[in-house]
């Protein structure tokens, strides 16, 4: 006996062995997933590092050429490029330098050759100014400027004058722009309302009828009252303006030509090449803030994104609290109440099936249902005077609630599938346990069913908010716009405008990378647009895996 | 969750041992149907709940055969015999647990106290609420402690606030868990230990004053102290309650049963006064299951 054992032993070779014990499948399961997860690392890194670089500021760079022209600017890219007449030798090295100045220069970028560059210097002054209109600058101060006279000559002097007004002048204009927003839009609002009143009493009773004359006195009334409010407006933001106007800083560009700029219109200005550590961080946590909080400027190329994120992120939250009943009602039917026939079966293939549509599939089904079908009808019956007076449609159009319901739509078979599952998984020995009290069977799913099947639910729930926040091409035809400042939620009666249309990340980064004017200031913006989508949808799924775990710890703890 | 009545014959081991086996095991192995032995002392007894002729099907596959049998009111009665006999799938039968089931059909009937069960007049909602269950496996539901005993109350729509809390210390006094679980009563109840969380169960089975208790094997998933605290309880409850527990524990049947009941695939081979099932049995066949030769 022990003599076959120890011959067996010894005839075995060493690769039977390692099969035996199955070390070959760990190396492969293994490596597969070290490549799952090195796509995954590699992937997100790159977007990471590439978006948060955007806002860091880069040293400004004087670069004088052999012909004489001296220029400032960032560089932003160097390559080599074969030698222009097809010679052998050593290629070209070459720089992108962004030299901005667009409106002296006519361009936002320029290649320099290495050889044409006789000399490049990082002057202590060099400053970099990100403006209202017309995109950067880049310049030397000279002096600050009040109603022509100046008030501080040579650079620091003028630049330390500068950061001491900047801060009103900021606020003025700020104060400016939310009246003609705001206050201004709130007149104009309440025109429009007396103006659509006048028309829908003629639909109502006739054109000749005493109530339109009655509307229209109202709004004769109100017209008159609104004059003179905007007149009130007009004076004080001209006021806030005329103090703006004031105050104006000369620059010098790095050819020699004297630039002024009114203050006002600088949004951003600071000097790389003369900042530390924690100074550059200030400038970046500045960048940052504006990109965070403020509206797009000059065709969303520059400026904040604000109203894109508030739009993904009520667009997503909509959704999902649209696709939750929804999708967890029609599961539990399908699991708790239909029986197992072929019809169920063949509901349920359908619905495995419709997750797998392409998105436009849903945008077109959108479009043409909720928005012109539900919209135009919801227009017809309730906001029939804005369509005849102003031919402009309410719901009738895409906006925010359609796109949110177009989305829950397309997200509720990963509902439904995942709410099945979870219900299935509630262990059998809960549900008798429940009936031997007595229980009915709708007692034992509020009670004991959907409880223990909730954190499953979320699950999800997290998997379509996911997948619905990443959506663009559906959001296209049903109601997202490229520029839409008004946000959905604001201070105007009603309050909520859910037909109200939408920005959002996925379609910016879709228009910056492919539609801006200026792709190469638009390129690090895309990066930067693709890491804040990231984040968000990483934020919001992370607050739902907290409440899922939190679920997790109250119903579906280990039982021993 | 159809059980194989027609599979699994002994029929190898049968033949093994024909002295210790009986003709009447070998008979319901090959498929015939057998009288059962109910001894007189069962009959005495008042019943809470008669079995009258009952069959059941798993689709094609028969489960039970034909059971008569009366519960004695307020003692203990326990359904021992080998795994697949049709102990749990009729203890199932009792409170129409079975109707979840899909393909499941049944001739004869029970009544308790009278009631016809399978009446289709019956109210089976109502039908439950007369009974109490534990499961094999300690299942508390994903709740509080408190909640999982007026479980039953609450789901009769009783919000009085007073009679649900007597209901439960009532409850987990009887199910001796009270002390242990008095300070903690609004913490889940899927913290508790495997022992505490059948005694719970056995809390929210007598919550509701079942009229009979139903007790699926309650000890074979708990380690031996809590089932040493189990077993005791289902002593304390003797007299009190009237108890139909299946067990495959002899030790266990012969500590804390009044009656004993012994089936052999789906059919009720012997019935009687666990003493006398233990050491006298009628039958050699009862005798050889009971000593552990056979099963």
């Amino acid at each position: 006996m022990s003599f076959d054992h120890s011959r067996r032993r010894g005839a075995r070779s060493p690769f039977s062995s390692l099969t035996a014990h199955g070390e070959p499948w760990v190396w492969l399961t293994a490596g597969s997933l070290a490549i799952a997860v090195l796509m995954i690392v590699g992937l997100l890194g790159f977007i990471a590092i590439r978006g948060a670089a955007t806002f860091w500021p880069q040293p400004l760079v004087e670069v004088t050429l052999r012909d004489g022209r001296q220029t400032l600017g960032e560089v932003t890219d160097r390559e080599r490029v074969p030698q222009p007449s097809g010679e052998a030798g050593v290629p070209l090295e070459r720089q992108l330098i962004r030299t901005a100045n667009f409106e002296l220069t006519g361009q936002h970028y320029e290649w320099i050759a290495a050889d044409a560059i006789q000399a490049s210097r990082l002057p202590e002054w060099a400053t970099a100014v990100e403006r209202l209109e017309g995109g950067r600058f880049h310049g030397f101060p000279v002096r600050l400027l009040r109603d022509g006279e100046p008030v501080a000559t040579g650079a620091a002097a003028a630049w330390r004058e500068y950061l001491q007004i900047r801060p009103a002048v900021r606020r003025r204009f700020l104060e400016a722009c939310r009246i003609d927003r705001r206050d201004r839009g709130n007149l104009q609002q309440q025109l429009r309302e007396a103006r659509l009143d006048v028309v829908a009493a003629g639909l109502r009773e006739g054109p000749e009828s005493a109530a339109v004359a009655t509307a229209e006195a109202a709004e004769q009334a109100l017209a008159a009252r609104v004059a003179s409010l905007s007149e009130e407006l007009d004076a004080t933001t001209e006021r806030l303006r005329a103090e703006n106007r004031a105050w104006a800083f000369e620059f010098t560009t790095a050819d020699g030509q004297a630039v002024v700029l009114p203050v006002a219109q600088m949004v951003q200005a600071w000097q790389p090449n003369r900042l530390g550590f924690f100074g550059k961080l200030a400038v970046y946590g500045a960048r940052w803030q504006e990109f965070l909080t403020d509206d797009p400027r000059e065709a969303n190329s520059a400026g904040g994104v604000f109203p894109a994120i508030w739009g993904t992120v009520a667009m997503t939250l909509i959704m999902a609290v649209l696709v939750a009943p929804f999708g967890v009602l029609a599961a539990l039917y399908l699991r708790e109440y239909a029986s197992g026939g072929p019809l169920t079966a063949a509901v349920r293939i359908a619905i495995n099936n419709l997750a797998g549509v392409p998105s436009i599939v849903y945008g077109a089904f959108g479009l043409g249902f909720f928005c012109y079908g539900v919209g135009g009808r919801i227009d017809e019956l309730f906001f029939q005077a804005s369509l005849v007076a102003d031919n402009q449609s309410t719901f009738g159009a895409g906006g925010l609630l359609w796109a949110s319901l177009t989305l829950a739509l397309l997200t509720l078979p990963v509902v439904i599938i995942a709410t099945e599952e979870a219900l299935a998984a509630v262990p059998k020995s809960m549900r008798e346990g429940s009936y031997a009290c007595g229980a009915s069977k709708w007692q034992t799913i509020r009670r004991i069913v959907l409880p223990r099947a909730l954190p499953g639910i979320m699950t999800g729930l997290i998997l379509a908010m996911a997948r619905g926040a990443g959506e663009v091409a559906p959001l296209m035809l049903v109601g997202v716009k490229k520029v839409a400042l008004d946000l959905p939620i604001d201070g105007t009666f009603p309050f909520v405008h859910a037909e109200r249309g939408f920005m959002h990340l996925a379609y910016l980064i879709y228009d910056m990378g492919f539609q801006s004017s200026n792709s190469q200031a638009a390129k690090p913006m895309v990066f930067t647009i693709t890491f804040l989508l990231v984040a968000i949808i990483a934020l919001l799924n992370i607050a739902a895996i907290f409440i899922r775990s939190r679920l997790k710890r109250r119903y579906v703890m280990q039982q021993f | 969750m159809p059980r194989d009545t027609e599979q699994t014959p002994p029929a190898a081991v049968l033949n093994e041992q024909p002295a210790a086996v009986g003709d009447r095991l070998l008979a319901v192995a090959n498929g015939e149907d057998i009288p059962s032995e109910v001894h007189d002392r069962v009959r005495e007894e008042t019943p809470v709940l008669e079995i009258d002729r009952f069959s059941l099907w798993y689709g094609r596959k028969q489960a039970i055969h034909s059971v008569s049998m009366p519960i004695p009111h307020n003692q203990v009665t326990a359904l021992v015999g080998p795994s697949g006999c049709g102990k749990s799938t009729l203890l199932k039968s009792v409170n129409r647990l079975n109707d979840l089931v899909q393909n499941v059909r049944i001739t004869g009937d029970m009544r308790l106290n009278g009631d016809s069960i399978y009446d289709p007049r019956m109210d089976v909602i109502d039908l439950r609420k007369r009974m109490g269950m534990v499961f094999q496996k300690p299942n508390p539901f994903p709740m509080s402690i408190y909640e999982n005993v007026v479980y039953a109350l609450r789901i009769d729509g009783e919000r009085n606030r007073g009679v649900l809390d007597e209901a439960c210390e009532v409850s987990l006094r009887g199910a001796a868990l009270w002390d242990e679980v008095k300070d903690r009563l609004r913490d889940s109840a899927l913290g508790l230990s495997g022992g505490q969380q059948q005694r719970l169960c056995i809390a929210r089975a007598i919550a509701a004053e079942p009229e009979v208790l139903l007790l699926d094997e309650p000890c074979s998933a708990l380690d031996p102290i809590a089932t040493g605290k189990v077993e005791d309880l289902i002593q304390e409850l003797r007299g009190r309650y009237s108890v139909l527990m299946v067990t495959h524990n002899m030790q266990q049947a012969s500590r804390a049963s009044d009656y004993t009941a012994f089936m052999y695939l789906g059919r009720l081979v012997e019935y009687g006064p666990t003493s006398d099932i233990f050491t006298k049995p009628i039958l050699r066949e009862t005798e050889s299951y009971v000593t552990g030769r056979f099963g």
